[in-house]
Parts: C-alpha cells; structure tokens; sequence
C-alpha cells in the first residue's frame, strides 16, 4: 500500500534558503522562520473516480461537498418557506396546504436553514475548503476522520428528508422542537416525524464532531512556518471560535434529542409533565417541559453564533481585501470573536422569557445578552472604520459586504429589545421577532455566504463569476428581502403572532392582509433571484473569464498556492513560510498596494509594514 | 515533556512559557502528537454531554413528586442471606479502576518499547473492561427482573428507572466501545504494529505507540465518569 502515499521528504532545516532570500537593509535575521517542529503530512491519494471524488480525503473536495448538499438542502428550505409565504399571503389559494402542513413545513424550513444549511456550509463548507489554505496546511489532519463527518452529514440528511415520506410526515412542533407537544398525539409528525428528527439531528451531531475536531487540530497543530494565531485571517478564527462553539453546544442538543426519542419510544417522562387528554389522563408523568427548553438553548444560542461567527470573519477579510486596506483593529476583532463567544454561553434563558421564570433569573439573562452588544458594536465600527478612507472596489463581494453590515446592524438593534425582559414580554411570538433573526442569522450571514461564493469562486474554478448577473442577484436579494423583513416590524407590533396558520377574523387583519401580500410576493420574487446565483455558477464554469493567479491582490495564503486550483497537498514541494499578518494592504513605500503572507522582510526594505 | 526538544525554539516556565507556546508558530502545544490533542479536545465535548445527563439527573430527581428510592437498598444484594448494600457496585467500580491502573501501566510499556508487557497489559485492561460492563449487564437485569423498566419503578419515582438506565446505558456504550478498540490496540501492539510504523487502514498515520496513550485518555476519562455517575446515583 506505500505506493498510495507521497512519501515526503523530511523537511530540512530551511533557515539556510531564508537567510538567501533579498539582503537590502534589512538585516538577514529578520527573514529568518523556525525550522518546522512536525513532518510533513503523508496524504493518501485517491486514484479512481470514486476515492477522488465520492470517498475522497481530500479537504477540498469535502468541503465543496459539504457546500453542494447543504445548498441543495437550503433550496428545499426555499421553497418550503415560499409554501409558508403563499399560505400566509393569500390564504386558501393552495388546496394541499393545510393547517397539520403548514406547521410542518415551518418546522423543516427552521430546522434546515440553520443546521442543515448555515451550519453545514460555513463549517462544513467554508471551514473545510479554507483552514488548511489558509494556514497554510497539506490538508485537515485527519483527512479519513474528515470524510467520514462529510458522509455522516450525508446520512442526517436523507434521515431528516425522509421523514417527508413516513406515515404521518415530518414533525410539525417548530424548530425548538419543545415537548410536550412534539410527541402528543395532534401535533403532526407525533410518532415518525420527530424520531426521525432526533436521530437526523444525533447523526448530524456525531459526523459534525468529528469534522470540528479536525478544523480545530489543523489550526492549533498544524500551521506553517510563521503562521503564529495572530497573523491568521479572521476567516480561520471566526470559524475556530465557531467550531469550539459547536463542540461544547451540540452535546446539549444531543442529549435532548436522545431524551426526547426514549420519551417517544419508550414511554419515559423526561420531558412529560402529567397530562390530561380528553378526560384520560396519560401514562406519562413527574417530567419536566422546562428542562427541555433549557437543554435546547444552551444549543440554540451559541448555535445563532455558530453560524454569525464564521460570517463575521468572512466578512472582515472580503472588505479588507475589496477596500485595499488592514482590517481595522484586528487584535479587537479577534478578542471581540473570542469574547462573543464565551457570552453566548451564558446567554441561553432570553428565549424563555415567557415560559415562567424567577424575576431575577430573567435580569440576569437581559444583562448578559445586553453585554454582548459591546463586542458585537465593535466590530461594527471596525468594519465601517476599515471601509473609512478605504481605495473601495464597488463590486459585487464589496456590495454583499455593505448589504451584511446594513443588515446585521438592523437585526442586531432589535435584539437590544428583544433581550429585554420587559420589552421582550409583549413582543414575543409575534412577527417582530420574525423580522429579528431573519434579519441577524438569516439574511445577513447570507449576504455573507453570496460575498464569500463570489469571492472564492475564483479559487475554486479558475474563473471569474459574471459581475452583471451578480448585481442583479445582489440588489434584488438586497431590496427584496428588506421588503420581507422590514414590514414584519410593523406587523409584530400590531400584535401579529408567528407560527399562526391564518389570521381569520382578527381585529389587526385589515392592516395586515395587505402586507401579508406584499411580503409574499417579495418572497417570492427573492427566492427565484437565487437562482441567477446557479445560473451563474453553471455559466461561468463554461465560459467565464479566466481569473489566474491571485485575481483579487490578496495577502492570505490561499491565494498564494503554485497552482489554481489548488490541487492534493496544496503547496506542491515546499509549505509556504510566513513572514506578515494577512493584510498588508496599501502599505506606505511598498512596490504595490498588497504585501503577501509569505514575502520576507528584506524584500519590502523601504516600506512601513505592520509588526506582526 | 521536559526532555522535549525543537530546534530553533526555547522553552519558558510557568505562565510566561504558556503565553510563549501560544503566540508561537506551527503549533499551540509543543511535541504534542495531534491524535492526543484531539482526544483531549473530544473529551472535553464528551465531559459536557456526561453533564448534561447529569444535570437533567439532578433536576429530575429534586423536582420529582414521588419519593425517589433508596439506593442502598435498591442496588443491594442479598449473599449468603446477608443484605449487603452497594456491594456488586463497589466489586465494578474496583474493577474499572483497576483497569485504568492497567491501562496507565501499558502506556509505560509502550513508550519503553516493550511490546509483549505492553500488549498483555492492554489485553488485561480489555478484560477489566469487559468484567464492568458483564457486570452491568447483570444488575440491569436483576433490576429489570425486579420490575423495574424505563418508564416505571416499583421502588418509587419512575424517573429513576429512566435516568438509570439512560445515563448508565450511555456510560456502558463508552465502555464498550473502548473494550472493542482496547482488543484491536492489543492486536496490533502484538503484531508489531506500532513499532515498525505500520499505517491504520485507510488512513496516513504511522502506527506509534502514542496511540496507546491516546487510547489511555479515553479510557481513563471513561473511568473518571464513572466516579461521577458512582457518586450521584449510589451515595446520593
């Protein structure tokens, strides 16, 4: 079997071929990395169709995987929430949609947008194609235990989807899922339904572990020579502080959803309270509902960080690079990263605050949440501070920067009332909070998934994406979902309440018809621009302009790579070696506006780089 | 790890050495193999889902309305006509203690690259861990015999039965799966495998001893769970 692996050479002491390197002013010792501690990685090549592209080791290839089925999984959640929108908007214009349906597929459509789809494309996604590029790695360190996640993800997929076609359907109980009525009889999905949620979600939760070990092993472990944690793009610490997230949150959830299937399979009473039905009381008793909801939060909060995280990191290094400047105090950035996401710990009981809680308790949870404000806002003005006096590309990443930090900054103020105890009260279940984290964790981490696809396509295929399509995709989704979201404010503070089938007869319907119709067709329309998106992608990988080494100008390694794409191994002989932080932009007395990673200092004698 | 080496690089003391290794390059903690930091990192995930079980424990028991047994007369065993309380629990939890003992003995031999000692102090820690969970399977069902099942207790509140067999059942699972691994290291620790370097199936990794160290984590950590569980269901 040895001829399977590219057996390496040993890495040589190296700081012979640095101390070589230019020799202006600057002293040689300044060039001068450290020896690598760790051999390089053998990798096992894949040579038939199937170990290449199907059971494949490569990082890559896993994370373009990841990205395609959670995109195919997040366009079923498209169209579940057109299925929503086209009940909501015109009541009764859709035969099959009826009340058991509808909660059905809000259900799927919550529970596949955030784990399915977020989640799975900016860890799976992103994380896999971008760690081991960026810091500068062969590949994930355990590239086997990396495919396996990928294909568990796989599994949880089909389980969760084949939950549509058992007797009884899908679970119909929203995305929290909260028992007792997930597993009582008259919630659709009560036996089937639910199960298969729970082992999709336990499934996803094992395959998610073992990729997250390898996103965090590569980035503690297995950085090149120079590559200190402080010269990584943001990029990697958004989805490290994310992934950490994830390991210490999804056992939380795991342990619901396994508690949950025994209450639905065996007949404990974990979560089942003694429960009157019809007159009969049921077998079920001495549980507690509350447990549940505090073991699905202390998931579901860090989870909206999960998913906000990455994108925040993302979104730092696409506006450094479209506005040739160094992201705007990027030690703050990092500890503002680390620190939300210690907070979001620590923050879980604010989705409680009507299931009936200790006064003080409710203060505590408002006060924290209202803390993680802080960093959040920081991160805002460093955004805005890095655009400020910025040599500005307005192209379409640039304009899905703008869109992100418009649309966090909205979500994010009505979050500050929503984590108020007293603000919350009236507010809640209504369409306000609809409006609020469709616009935090929905479209903004969005904006930033379309800015991180227009960027890194280039990498990924060689080529350019269309920038005429890609405006028109941007300003369709831009004002289209502002029309989505922004009227829902409204909505919920005319008492509108979420999760309602139909309005009926209600003293607000006059109002809100109207606007039901309006969001509708806006849904409607934003949903079908997406697909320009594949239209696009489709397009471009046959006849898209080629875009060559480093298209863009930028610093980080995974531009830096001696083939595009990067193939196996990515570096081909020899692992880069790191000299600079990652945003080296329009530096004062450089030759050009960008000073890559791996440049050596004796090259840029004369110019006034950062020291990083 | 006060031997260890690396080229170019000086080890600190103390705090001012932490900070030194994490502001470094390539890597966060020095000489340290990545299966072993990886295992570390899984633990930690792990040691949350054990407390999550737990603390749904606790609050199950402090909230429940029927009175919840009495442990030392439930998990008791009649020998020779004497009611002896605790006593098989104290006989497994010896046993799986034992084991960790065993196991921390192989890891030694491992390292000195003694593989026979190595191999059959892995086989005996298999074997502890094998005993436990024979031993579970017994009071499971001597309690199972006794009538009590997931959803209802003869003794008391019915969460008992659940959150016993549950929290135990997932403990047991641990233990198991270890078993299984613990006999595959033995057999590739007597076949040489880790001292010629042989790689895993499928995989790139050279076969090291530092795998039976690796292992070691886990089993020790699954013993140290077991303390946990010991303490919170038979002496509470």
């Amino acid at each position: 079997m040895s001829e399977d692996f590219n057996n390496n050479k040993t890495i040589q002491a190296q700081s012979s071929e640095a101390i070589s390197g230019g020799g202006s002013g600057v002293g040689v010792d300044a060039d001068y990395v450290r020896p690598a501690e760790v051999a390089d990685q053998d990798l096992y090549h894949g040579h038939s169709f199937i170990t290449k592209w199907i059971f494949c080791q490569d990082a890559k290839v896993i994370g373009v995987q990841y990205f395609l089925l959670a995109t195919f999984t997040g366009i079923i959640g498209l169209i579940l929430s057109w299925l929503m929108r086209l009940q909501l908007g015109f009541p009764g214009l859709a035969p099959f949609m009826t009340a058991e349906h509808y909660y059905q597929f809000v259900t799927m459509h919550g529970m596949i947008m955030v784990v399915y789809f977020l989640t799975a494309l900016f860890l799976g996604g992103f994380g896999n194609y971008l760690i081991p590029l960026m810091v500068g790695a062969r590949d994930m360190v355990f590239p086997y235990l990396n495919m396996v996640s990928f294909w568990s993800f796989f599994v949880a997929v089909g389980v969760l989807l084949a939950s549509f076609f058992v007797p009884g359907g899908p679970t119909g109980s929203g995305w929290t899922l909260y028992p007792p009525q997930a597993i009582l009889e008259g919630t659709p999905g009560s036996g089937w339904g639910i199960m298969l949620m729970c082992i999709s979600l336990i499934l996803f939760v094992a395959g998610f572990t073992m990729g997250g070990l390898n996103y965090l092993i590569t980035i503690l472990q297995a950085r090149t020579r120079g590559m200190t944690l402080m010269r990584m793009p943001l990029t990697v610490w958004g989805i490290f502080t994310a992934t950490v997230l994830a390991m210490l949150a999804f056992p939380a959830l795991l342990v619901g959803a396994l508690m949950m299937s025994l209450d639905n399979v065996l007949g404990t009473s974990f979560f089942m309270p003694t429960i009157l039905k019809a007159g009969e009381v049921l077998e079920y008793g001495g549980g507690s509902p509350i447990l549940f909801q505090h073991l699905f939060w202390f998931f579901g909060h860090p989870e909206v960080y999960i998913v906000a995280l990455p994108a925040f990191g993302i979104v730092s290094d696409l506006i450094s690079v479209h506005a040739r400047k160094n992201i705007f105090g990027y030690r703050m950035m990092v500890w503002a990263i680390v620190g939300i996401g210690a907070l979001s710990f620590f923050v879980w009981a604010h989705h409680m605050y009507v299931s009936g809680m200790n006064p003080w308790f409710g203060f505590f949870f408002a006060t924290t949440t209202l803390i993680i404000a802080v960093p959040t806002a920081m991160k805002v003005y460093n955004w805005i501070l890095t655009l400020w006096r910025g040599n500005i590309r307005l192209n379409t990443v640039m304009l899905w920067c703008l869109g992100f930090i418009v649309t966090f900054v909205n979500g994010g103020i009505t979050g500050i009332f929503l984590g108020n105890v007293s603000v919350d009260v009236p507010l809640s279940d209504t369409y306000f909070v609809i409006a609020h984290f469709h616009m935090v964790m929905g479209i903004a981490p969005l904006m930033v998934i379309m800015g991180a696809v227009y960027h890194w396509f280039p990498l990924v295929s060689g080529r350019f994406l269309s920038e005429k399509l890609g405006k028109w995709h941007f300003w369709l989704t831009f004002l289209g979902a502002y029309s989505i979201y922004f009227p829902m404010h409204y909505l919920g503070f005319i008492g509108v309440p979420r999760r309602y089938f139909e309005m009926y007869d209600s003293p607000y319907v006059t109002s809100a018809v109207g606007m039901n119709e309006f969001i509708s067709i806006a849904a409607f329309i934003v949903g079908a621009a997406q697909f320009i998106l594949i239209y696009n992608i489709i397009k471009t990988l046959k006849t898209g302009k080629p875009a060559g080494h480093n298209p863009w100008q930028a610093c980080s390694l995974e531009w830096l790579t001696p083939t595009v794409p990067p193939e196996h191994g990515n570096w081909g002989d020899r692992l880069p070696t790191v000299h600079r932080w990652a945003y080296d932009y329009s530096v004062p007395g450089a030759k050009e506006d960008f000073i890559t990673q791996t440049t050596p200092p004796s090259e840029v004698a004369g110019s006034k780089v950062e020291k990083t | 790890m006060s031997d260890l080496k690396i080229e170019g690089y000086e080890f600190k003391p103390g705090f001012k050495g932490m900070a030194k290794d994490t502001s470094s390059d390539q890597t966060m903690f020095k000489g340290v193999h990545w299966g072993k930091a990886m295992m570390w990192i899984f633990l930690l995930s792990d040691t949350f889902i054990f407390s999550c079980f737990l603390i749904s424990y606790m609050k199950g028991r402090g909230s429940t309305i029927i009175d919840w047994p009495n442990p030392s007369e439930v998990f008791g065993l009649h020998v020779f006509g004497v009611q002896v309380p605790l006593l098989l629990i104290a006989i497994m939890t010896f046993v799986l203690i034992t084991s960790s003992g065993t196991m921390a003995l192989a890891v030694k031999y491992g390292y000195e690259k003694n593989r026979k000692m190595c191999g059959w102090l892995i086989l005996a820690t298999a074997i502890g861990g094998l005993t436990f969970v024979g031993m579970q399977a017994f009071e499971w069902s001597k309690l199972i015999h006794e009538g009590v099942r997931p959803w209802e207790n003869p003794f008391g509140a019915p969460q008992f039965g659940s959150f016993f067999f549950m929290i135990t059942g997932f403990h047991g699972t641990h233990v198991s799966i270890g078993v299984i691994f613990l006999f595959i290291y033995a057999y590739k620790t007597f076949a040489g495998h880790y001292d010629e370097g042989k790689r895993g199936w499928f995989t790139t990794m050279k076969g090291d001893y530092v795998e039976v160290e690796i292992l070691g984590l886990y089993w020790h950590f699954v013993d140290l769970v077991w303390v946990f569980i010991f303490a919170f269901f038979y002496l509470w």
